[in-house]
Parts: C-alpha cells; sequence; structure tokens
C-alpha cells in the first residue's frame, strides 16, 4: 500500500477512537501520543485497528517505532509490503 | 419626663383633631359624632373646638351621608365619615361600591375621591349580630379602596393623615376591643405608612398573619408559645387592600409554616386569600399545612360564654400553632 | 403491579432525561435488561429493569424529564391480571350474530366495555413540599424517614436529621431545579444520543467533590512500587497475544487493588448513616476522563474474581462506551472503591478525592523508570509507580490503609498469581 493510502487508513482508526483527532495537523517527528491526546487504551485499540485493517502483526516492542507520525507511516509501509 | 399613657381612642381622636388643625377642607360626619361625641366617644369635645360646620351630626341614612361624603370629596373637601359599625355600613355599600370605589375609574381619573370613612368593626363587647361582625374583608375585595386596620397606637394616631392625603376612597377599620387599649405613644414616631405590613414580633418558626383586634391575641398566643419554646412571628397586615405580599411572602418562606389569625368568617375570608397566595407563590417552602384561625361560622352570639366561644382567642391560636410544630401534644 | 421507576444514578442525580424507550407495551422484561435511554448530567446512560414481567403501561415520553424516583412504567409481574382485564370490567362480547352480520360492528362498539378507570394514586407517605424538595436536594431516599409533622408529615427538619445520620446522604449544593422546559423528544433525538452535556457533568463533578471535601476527612498514604516484574510479565504474555488479546498495565494494578481489597474489606465499602457499609462485592470504579474535559468513573463488576483478560475486555469496553455513551445504570451507580490511574505520560503521583459515599480511592501515577536500590544493595534504574491511597477517616486509619498499599505492592510483586 502507498503511503497515502495507509495514511487514510490511520486517519480512520483514529476517527473511532479520537474523533476530534486530525492526523493531518501533527508534524512528521511529532509524538502522535501527545499531538492527539492518547492515553495507553487509545494508543492500543489503534494497534488493535492497524492490526485488524491491515491484517499485520505489530509486536509490543514495536510500539516505540510507531510514536511519531513518520515513524508510523514508515514502519506500515515495511509491514505492508509496500 | 417619660411620655404620658394614652389609649387608642384617645389616639383616632388626636389623628382628627390634627387633620382639622392643619387642613380647613377637613370635616368630620356620621351619626351621633357631634352632641354625643360619637358612639364610642372617639369624637368628644371635637364639637366645641370645632363647632358645627366642622363636626356635623347625620340623620340615621348611612346611605345619604356617605353619599354626601363622596360629593364632598368630588367637590374638592377632606371628609371623614363615621359610620357607627360596619354593619351599618352596609347600607351604604351601592354608595361605597358602586359610586366612590368606582367613580375615579369611571371618570376616567377626572373625579378623585379623596374620602376616609371611619367605623368600628369586631366583636367581643356583646353587641350581639348586629353589631359585632368583621366585614372588613369583604371590603377588601373591592378594587378602587384602600383598607386600613390600625392595631397600635401609633398607627391609630397617624394612619388617618395619609389616608386624608390619598386620592382615592380610604375605609378605616377600629376593632371596638382596641379603643381602651393603652400605652405610651411611640415619640420617635411621626409619621406612618398605609402601604407595608409590619412584623410585629420576630420568630423563626412559624409566621402568625392578623390585624386589627386580633393582634393583641396573637401577640399573647405568641408569649405562650415562647414560653415552649417555640418562636412564632407575628405580622400584622395594617393594610388589609392592597396586600403586602412581599412581607407575608418572606417571612412564610422562612419559618416554613403559616397560621392566619381573621376575626372574619372562614368561608371566603381574606384569610382564605392570604393562604392562597402563600400557596401558590411559595408552596414548595412550605413544611406544614397552613392553618387559620377565624371567627365560628355564626351570626355573633350575644351570650358572652357563646360570644367568647365564636372569637378567635389566644388559647385557640396558640392550639393551631402547636398542630403544626407538636402534633403529638 | 411493579413501578419502573427513575433510578438514581448516584447520589448527586437529581433528575434524568427520558431520551428513547427501547420496550413498548406488551414486551416482556427480565432483570438487569436495558429498558430505557436516559439522559443524566453524566451522559446518556443504558437504563436497567429490575422487575420481571410485562410492560403495561409506558408512563413518560421520550424528552420528558423528571426527578429521580417518578414512576417511568408499569410492570405487570407474571401471572398478575393485566388491569384491562379487571374483573370489574364486563367480558367483551362473544362474536357478533350471525344473524346480523351488517350491523355486527356497530353492534360490538356499542357494547364494547368502557376503558377502564386509571388506576387510583398509591398512598405514599406525607411529604411537605420544603421537605420533598429538600430530600432531593439532599439525595435522601423519603421512604427510609420517620415523619414528625402535622398527621405524621415528613418535615424539613425529619430529611436533615435523616440526612445528619447518614453521612452518605448530606447535602449537595444543588440548586433548585430551575425548571426548564424539557427539550421537545425530536430535539434530544437530533443531538447525539449517546452525547453528554459537559456544563452538566461540570455541575455534577463539582457537586459531588465538593460534598466529598467538605463531608469526608481525607487522609493521605502512598509509596513508591517496583514494576519491574509486572512488566516483564505483561511482555511475556502479550508477546504470544495478537493486539486484541493484549493486556495493558492497568488491567495488573486493577486487579492488584481488588485482590487486596479482599484482604482489607474495611475499605470497600460506603460510609451511610452514620457508619460503614460494606460494598456487595469488589466492584471497581474506573475513572475515565472524557475527549473535551469531565470525566466518569464506571463500574467493573467482581473485579477480584475475574481473569485477567476478562477483566481487560471490560476495561476496553468500558472506555469505549464511556467516551462514546451507552454506560449502564449498575454501572455508574454501585462502584464500592475507585480508581484513578494517570496512565504513561500522566503525572507520577496523585491525590485523590474519594467518591461519596465510597470510602476509600485508590491512585496510580504514571509508570517510570527512577533510581531504585534492589536487594543487593546496588543502585539500578527500574520502572516504579507511586500508589496512593486517600480514605475516609471515620472509616479506618492509617494503620489499615497501610496495610491495604502493602497488599497492593505485594500483588504487583507476584504479577503471575494476579
Amino acid at each position: 500500500m502507498t503511503r497515502e493510502e495507509l495514511e487514510r487508513v490511520v486517519a480512520d482508526v483514529l476517527a473511532g477512537i479520537a474523533p476530534e483527532a486530525d492526523l493531518a495537523s501533527v508534524k512528521p517527528a511529532e509524538d502522535l501520543r501527545e499531538a492527539l491526546d492518547l492515553d495507553s487504551m487509545d494508543f492500543l485499540n489503534l494497534v488493535i485497528g492497524l492490526h485488524e485493517r491491515l491484517g499485520i502483526d505489530i509486536p509490543e516492542a514495536d510500539y516505540p517505532k510507531l510514536f511519531s507520525k513518520e515513524g508510523l507511516l514508515a514502519y506500515l509501509v515495511t509491514k505492508t509490503g509496500g | 419626663m417619660s411620655a404620658p399613657t394614652t389609649t387608642y381612642r384617645e389616639c383616632c381622636k388626636q389623628a382628627i383633631r390634627a387633620a382639622l388643625l392643619a387642613d380647613p377642607r377637613v370635616f368630620l360626619m356620621g351619626e351621633d359624632v357631634g352632641r354625643y361625641g360619637g358612639c364610642y366617644a372617639v369624637s368628644k369635645g371635637l364639637l366645641d373646638e370645632f363647632g358645627p360646620e366642622r363636626i356635623r351630626d347625620t340623620p340615621l341614612s348611612e346611605s345619604a351621608f356617605v353619599g354626601a361624603g363622596i360629593g364632598a370629596a368630588i367637590a374638592g373637601m377632606r371628609p371623614i365619615v363615621e359610620i357607627m359599625t360596619v354593619n351599618f355600613s352596609l347600607l351604604a355599600l351601592d354608595q361605597i361600591l358602586n359610586n366612590a370605589a368606582t367613580i375615579p375609574h369611571m371618570s376616567g381619573g377626572q373625579f378623585a375621591i379623596p374620602l376616609v370613612i371611619r367605623m368600628a368593626t369586631g366583636g367581643g363587647r356583646q353587641l350581639a349580630a348586629q353589631h359585632s361582625h368583621s366585614l372588613e374583608g369583604w371590603y377588601a375585595h373591592i378594587p378602587g379602596l384602600k383598607i386600613l386596620a390600625p392595631a397600635t397606637l401609633e398607627d391609630a394616631r397617624y394612619m388617618l393623615a395619609p389616608a386624608l392625603l390619598d386620592p382615592n376612597p380610604v375605609l378605616i377599620f377600629e376593632h371596638i376591643m382596641l379603643y381602651n387599649l393603652e400605652g405610651v405613644l411611640d415619640p420617635a414616631v411621626t409619621s406612618v405608612d398605609i402601604e407595608h405590613a409590619a412584623i410585629r414580633r420576630p420568630g423563626r418558626d412559624v409566621t402568625l398573619v392578623t390585624y386589627g383586634g386580633s393582634l393583641p391575641e396573637t401577640l399573647a398566643a405568641a408569649e405562650t408559645l415562647a414560653r415552649e419554646g417555640i418562636e412564632a412571628e407575628v405580622i400584622d397586615l395594617r393594610v388589609l387592600r392592597p396586600l403586602d405580599e412581599a412581607t407575608i411572602l418572606e417571612s412564610v418562606r422562612r419559618t416554613r409554616r403559616c397560621v392566619i389569625v381573621d376575626e372574619g368568617w372562614r368561608s371566603g375570608s381574606l384569610s382564605a386569600e392570604i393562604g392562597m397566595r402563600i400557596a401558590e407563590q411559595a408552596f414548595y417552602e412550605l413544611d406544614a399545612p397552613l392553618r387559620r384561625v377565624c371567627s365560628a361560622e355564626v351570626p355573633m352570639p350575644y351570650a358572652g360564654h357563646l360570644e367568647r366561644a365564636a372569637l378567635p382567642n389566644r388559647e385557640r391560636i396558640a392550639a393551631a400553632v402547636r398542630t403544626l410544630l407538636r402534633p403529638g401534644s | 403491579m411493579g413501578l419502573f421507576r427513575m433510578p438514581s444514578l448516584g447520589a448527586d442525580m437529581e433528575a434524568g432525561t427520558l431520551v428513547e424507550w427501547l420496550v413498548k407495551p406488551g414486551d416482556s422484561v427480565k432483570r438487569g435488561q436495558v429498558v430505557a435511554v436516559v439522559e443524566t448530567q453524566k451522559g446518556a446512560i443504558e437504563v436497567e429493569c429490575f422487575e420481571e414481567g410485562t410492560v403495561e403501561e409506558l408512563l413518560l415520553a421520550p424528552g420528558q424529564k423528571v426527578p429521580v424516583e417518578t414512576p417511568m412504567a408499569r410492570i405487570r409481574a407474571p401471572g398478575e391480571v393485566p388491569a384491562a382485564a379487571a374483573p370489574a370490567a364486563p367480558p367483551p362480547p362473544a362474536a357478533a350474530p350471525a344473524a346480523a352480520p351488517r350491523e355486527a360492528p356497530s353492534v360490538a362498539k356499542a357494547a364494547a366495555p368502557p376503558p377502564p378507570p386509571p388506576p387510583a394514586p398509591t398512598a405514599g407517605p406525607k411529604v411537605s413540599p420544603a421537605a420533598r424538595r429538600r430530600a432531593l436536594e439532599l439525595g435522601v431516599p423519603l421512604d427510609r424517614i420517620h415523619g414528625t409533622g402535622p398527621d405524621g408529615a415528613i418535615t424539613v427538619a425529619d430529611v436533615e436529621a435523616a440526612a445528619r445520620g447518614a453521612a452518605a446522604e448530606a447535602p449537595t449544593p444543588a440548586p433548585a431545579p430551575a425548571g426548564p422546559v424539557s427539550p421537545k423528544a425530536e430535539a434530544v433525538r437530533a443531538a447525539p444520543r449517546r452525547g453528554f452535556d459537559p456544563v452538566e457533568m461540570r455541575k455534577a463533578i463539582a457537586a459531588a467533590m465538593s460534598r466529598s471535601k467538605r463531608e469526608i476527612p481525607h487522609y493521605y498514604l502512598a509509596t513508591t512500587v517496583e514494576m519491574a516484574r509486572a512488566l516483564a510479565f505483561l511482555e511475556a504474555v502479550n508477546r504470544e497475544r495478537p493486539p486484541p488479546e493484549r493486556l495493558l498495565p492497568a488491567v495488573l494494578l486493577l486487579k492488584a487493588t481488588a485482590l487486596a481489597l479482599r484482604e482489607v474489606p474495611e475499605l470497600n465499602g460506603f460510609w451511610v448513616e452514620g457508619g460503614f457499609r460494606p460494598g456487595p462485592g469488589i466492584h471497581l470504579g474506573w475513572a475515565i476522563s472524557l475527549r473535551g474535559g469531565g470525566l466518569v468513573a464506571p463500574a467493573i463488576h467482581d473485579v477480584d474474581a475475574r481473569p485477567l483478560p476478562e477483566l481487560m475486555a471490560a476495561l476496553r469496553d468500558l472506555v469505549g462506551r464511556a467516551r462514546n455513551g451507552g454506560l449502564k445504570s449498575s454501572e455508574l451507580a454501585d462502584a464500592t472503591l475507585t480508581i484513578t490511574s494517570l496512565g504513561e505520560r500522566g503525572a507520577e503521583a496523585v491525590l485523590p478525592v474519594i467518591y461519596p459515599p465510597q470510602v476509600a480511592m485508590v491512585g496510580f501515577g504514571a509508570i517510570v523508570r527512577r533510581p531504585w536500590v534492589d536487594d543487593e544493595g546496588g543502585l539500578v534504574a527500574r520502572p516504579v509507580v507511586q500508589v496512593s491511597l486517600a480514605a475516609d477517616h471515620r472509616a479506618s486509619d492509617g494503620h489499615l490503609g497501610s496495610r491495604f498499599l502493602a497488599a497492593i505492592a505485594d500483588h504487583l510483586q507476584r504479577p503471575e498469581s494476579l
């Protein structure tokens, strides 16, 4: 999947967790959790949503790679074989 | 030197005297007010001092002399008309309701009627069923009238002056049991308003609303209750129309309980009106049912023991309060 | 005949607005079934029914706002005769006579039994208007008060005495109901059904927290718990699990608190009527902050008896429903102790404010890495969490509170036992 498609998926999953969250407003290196006020439950729900939508496994050990928007999208591109 | 003791009767007289001295348009008219000195001796001596032009004995026709008073008022005089007792005032009811209360309205304000009608009211002197009733509540029903019920020396002395200044007819009800009330006229008071009720005794547990001849009994009941630990607030209405709702409601909202003491008959009485206004405006503040102490619904008996049984008294007032605060006792 | 009434979803609730009925007359209902959605200061709540039987009549229309305890529906117990077929009513006419088929409808109509008279109002206790209003303000149930007024009526003094006797039912500074016209049903439906009014919620929080600080003599204890084993346990568990089955540290904190409460039951329950009343189970309120402000603390039931995966699912479900609306009445009313956990980005320590009439609240700060002296006396970096306790000094003392915190710490050192 392309980076743009993946960004849309992430935005979509986020909408179900934090309806007011605007992914587009987050800077690439910014911590998503800070920028969008996500707690650990929200973050877990994000991982679950991505797991279900994309069919990828995201080990807990990889979580730190997902904290920035840039890192998250890069990780997903790799995982989905894009 | 302390101020001399006086009486309610003397205060009524001095009020009239002062009015006569202050304004040449003022005159007193009624049955036996001159040579006899008034049925209750209020005007005794005024004929000698002011002469027959200003202290006028009238024929026994309430309709005629009240009507004459209305005419004189329209013509610019300031008449004080005395009716011997409220029962007889019914002969003049047509004049009072259809003319005095109505002409200022029907003339579009062209005619003012600065008339004062004084009359005795109430029972307690064994004067039987044609001289003892308390019909002031009926008059308080009528728009266009102002109804006063002085119950203290100061009100007896000072209510007349503002009543004469009022461009509308004012009726003053003097309770026959008050005429002999003795006391010292408060030298600090030189005038009173005719708009507000007065709290004669502050209290926190129950509001007793009363007026006129029932005020002393109600205050006595409050003293009795205070010895039992019940602090009653006593409101003297003073003005029966228009009612000073604000004072009543403010008190009831504090005490949450109210007993209305009214010498009139209960059905359709002033007490019913006051109770209803409380129910309308302070229902959610009430912590007990409203209660009334009124006269028995009979023509006033002549026999002394029956008359006493028919009238509100301190025992019945205190008992009514106890049903609200000490229901078990 | 049972009456389904507007429930009290916490001592600070005065009134609720019916948003929607989920049942209709004739439906059978059972205990615990969600029958209505009610809008409260805490948002739209799914209200459960505690009667079994058949819905006889709905007494409220959507959009109506009524005080707590107002009957909302009549529910006929199983086997009870329907009111419409009351014995006094004549039986409906048999089938129309065959001889006059054309006239049958009008005959049948004329002979139809009159509608049953409305049921006689049930005579409750006599209550003065002022007492009724005061009881509503104080959240004191009138059926528990002995009246001393005229004719045995309940007076303001009786209500206030009852409230003083029951600290749980003491005054909240609730303003008298302003009595705005309840919004039309359509308006309520048009609004986001599961939403909540932040202004109303703020008021509810203000009332509950003011009451807490006014009435509850709090004492506070705190201890630092080393979390290396607990986190290693979680890491091992989660490694084998797909994301939907993974556990968060929160669930360990939740379970450890529940097990500690088993050992120190004096902190699990309520302060009511001047004494401690133990909770009926270990039902833990979990403080959930809402996006845009405010918080709710719905309960997870019987936490001590449930395995971690189940608790995790319950926690996820609860957080989701709290944030999107749809909490159930039982979840809001019956927590026996509340936990606030600040989460990974929160502050390191919290001194909680007890939610009355509960007698204690447990706080967890963020899990952070800090210097730690290990068993050998060496200085190491370890994940730690500050656990704090706010407890009602009327119900317990610091010694007991210390034992309780020690029990939580102990359980967190043995995560496999959770």
